[in-house]
């Protein structure tokens, strides 16, 4: 099996959706040298046999199919189209809200929102988080020292106050919206992201064939960014995923406490009209409980995925039939 | 002693860097809040000059220089002076904040260290029975690490508290028939408050525990050594503790102070759904109502205190792992 056909595999699994995941695979693949190259096809093997893999796969691209074309066939999410408060029923499946909005609607809306604010900050997160370890990695000496601190304070200092405390004054001014949520949610998640990939990094700038290259005179940036990114992959995409959770996460959370994007219909300001207009205390589950579950769904879906990687990384992780007989026999 | 010189410059260094990032973000902030809070504390009582002067270092407005302002605020932080608040005018901030952070302190480190030792211990369970039926715990508990915290807290709050009745709806304690301070009633009503939010912060933290313990578990149990002590015929307990959860448990510690700024995010926003009146309930108020020296004060004593927390937890951690010492 050729290193296409099984892509085309997992692409295909994915639909359209996780374009940015397979986008970042695809260069690892297409730049990697020879001997990585039929290492990256063992890996991606190994992906499509994983039934975490698989399951998380279709969570995720469930979501995601309904985030693209779902609200299309919505309609306005904020208007009225039936009675108050009224429990699920044939006109409106997950019920109504307070002002007679249907819950579905929004649910369907929110996906949109939810994944896009996800999206922008898990991508603007890994992009620093990928300056600041790489170079810092591969510069060494004072850059990397300097890099280092900087990235080790912003991940001592709790996210979500700080957050809490850049919203309250953004929200006071005329900017805001979910692309400004989503970029204060990178600015102050990309930490973690960076030291995974400093250490990375540090590893793979002693390999022989990144000293081929400085040998052979390629530019720095060129090593930088052709021979070791591509090599960083499998911990970008795992790195990604999690970004993406998280700030899905802290956009919730974010928007729960109102300091969000309130004109905006995400599973976050729903949770946050749900909790004001007393959802919680007249009984209406239908309301408060499903953004709740599709966060948890979806989280579970990335996660899947996520373990998926780690095991195909670290193989230690993964549980061979033989080591289980050894333990059997005791 | 080079570690400990290393980690103490280091957290001098956040401190300074907290402390900048408090002085920063008012400052680069639209707007200018010192006049319209000054106008609302005007109509609680007269403002003297100096919560004036005391404000403008705090949020910067001032057509001093930056540097000037930046070291006659340090000199004001040290001073302890955090500013008077808006909302509880002319309380200081710091009395507010030392009314409430008790309340978070108890709430977060008796959650957070049942929660290490519950995840951690299951975790090892986990891991030693690697493909056995307890591998379910991993799907299951993923679901459980993905639920938002304060989604958990809802969903709590609904079941246990408003259709089955077992616990309250809200507050830290009865505030009707309980005096706050070291009596017997107070104290059993601040546990029975407190009890609901400290299950909710468990069941979510828990499960990060669990995985990073069951696949170090994993990993370790693949060592060379731990393959010699089940040679020598050394009692499966005794593998299991001493050599194999004794070792996988260090990346855990280690992560303790990583993960600690996550279960402090995840508790402000369950204090939230309980309005406890903790720390990070009275930070949203602040928010809400606007009160930007309350908003500062209690966002740098989260800071300092997530730093101060994961300095404790760095020292030890050169005790309980020689080679952190040596290897720095």
């Amino acid at each position: 099996m050729d290193q296409h056909s099984t892509k085309t595999g997992a692409a295909g699994i994915t639909g359209d959706t996780d374009t940015a995941v397979i986008a970042v695979g695809e260069t690892a693949a297409a730049d990697a040298p020879p001997a990585r190259r039929r290492f990256a096809r063992l890996r991606l093997g190994a992906y499509t046999r994983d039934r975490k893999f698989i399951a998380g796969i279709s969570i995720v691209g469930f979501f995601a199919l309904v985030a693209l074309i779902g609200p299309a066939f919505v309609g306005d999410p904020l208007r009225q189209t039936g009675p108050i408060m009224d429990g699920p029923s044939g006109d409106h499946w997950l019920g109504t809200t307070n002002n007679g909005q249907d819950v579905l609607t929004q649910l369907v809306v929110g996906t949109r929102s939810s994944l896009l604010v996800g999206l922008i900050a898990g991508l603007v997160s890994v992009t620093l988080a990928t300056l600041v370890g790489m170079i810092g990695g591969y510069a060494g000496g004072w850059v990397d020292e300097l890099f280092n601190m900087f990235s080790n304070i912003f991940l001592v200092i709790p996210g979500l106050p700080l957050v809490i405390v850049l919203a309250s004054y953004l929200q006071g001014s005329d900017i805001n919206g979910l692309w400004v949520i989503g970029m204060v949610i990178a600015l102050t998640s990309w930490a973690a992201s960076a030291r995974v990939l400093r250490a990375q990094t540090l590893s793979l700038r002693r390999r022989d064939y990144v000293d081929a290259a400085r040998a052979s005179g390629e530019r720095t940036w060129r090593i930088m960014f052709v021979e070791i990114l591509p090599n960083l992959s499998p911990i970008l995409i795992s790195q990604f995923i999690w970004a993406v959770l998280g700030a899905i996460l802290a956009e919730a959370g974010l928007s729960f406490l109102g300091l969000g994007d309130l004109q905006s219909t995400t599973w976050g300001t729903m949770l946050f009209f749900a909790q004001n207009g007393e959802a919680l205390r007249l009984g209406a589950w239908w309301w408060f409980a499903p953004p709740g579950v599709c966060i948890a769904l979806l989280g579970a879906g990335l996660t899947l995925i996520n373990l998926s990687v780690d095991e195909v990384i670290n193989p230690r992780l993964r549980v061979y039939k033989q080591r289980k007989s050894r333990k059997g026999t005791r | 002693m080079g570690y400990l010189r290393k980690k103490i410059l280091f957290y001098l260094i956040a401190v300074w860097a907290a402390l900048t990032l408090n002085f920063l973000i008012p400052r680069l902030a639209p707007g200018n809040p010192v006049d319209a809070i000054l106008a609302r504390q005007q109509q609680v009582a007269p403002v003297p000059p100096e919560a004036r002067r005391s404000l403008e270092l705090l949020l910067g407005v001032s057509d001093e220089p930056l540097w000037r302002q930046y070291i006659d605020y340090l000199q004001q932080i040290f001073t302890g002076d955090l500013g008077r608040t808006v909302t509880y005018f002319p309380t200081p901030v710091t009395q507010v904040i030392g009314d409430t952070l008790p309340w978070t302190l108890c709430l977060i480190g008796i959650s957070t260290a049942l929660s290490f030792l519950i995840g951690i211990t299951l975790g090892a369970i986990a891991g030693w029975y690697r493909g056995s039926k307890l591998d379910i715990l991993v799907p299951s508990t993923t679901m459980l690490a993905a639920i938002p915290y304060f989604w958990l807290a809802l969903i709590f709050v609904f079941v246990f508290a408003f259709k089955l009745g077992w616990f309250p709806l809200a507050q830290g304690y009865d505030v009707y028939h309980t005096q706050p301070g070291w009596n017997w009633p107070f104290i059993q009503s601040a546990i029975y408050h407190g009890t609901l939010p400290a299950i909710t912060i468990i069941v979510s933290s828990i499960a990060g525990w669990l995985l990073g313990m069951r696949n170090m578990m994993v990993s370790t149990l693949g060592e060379d050594y731990v393959l010699t002590a089940e040679a020598k015929g050394l009692p499966t307990r005794r593998v299991m503790i001493s050599y194999a959860a004794r070792n996988a448990v260090l990346p855990s510690v280690a992560g303790v102070a990583i993960s600690l700024g996550f279960v402090v995010s995840g508790s402000i926003v369950t204090e939230a759904v309980f309005s406890y009146p903790g720390i990070g309930y009275t930070l949203l108020q602040a928010v809400q109502n606007a009160d930007y020296p309350l908003m500062q004060g209690i966002f740098l004593i989260i800071t300092l205190s997530v730093l101060g927390a994961n300095f404790i937890v760095d020292v030890l951690y050169a005790f309980i792992d020689p080679r952190a010492r040596v290897q720095s």
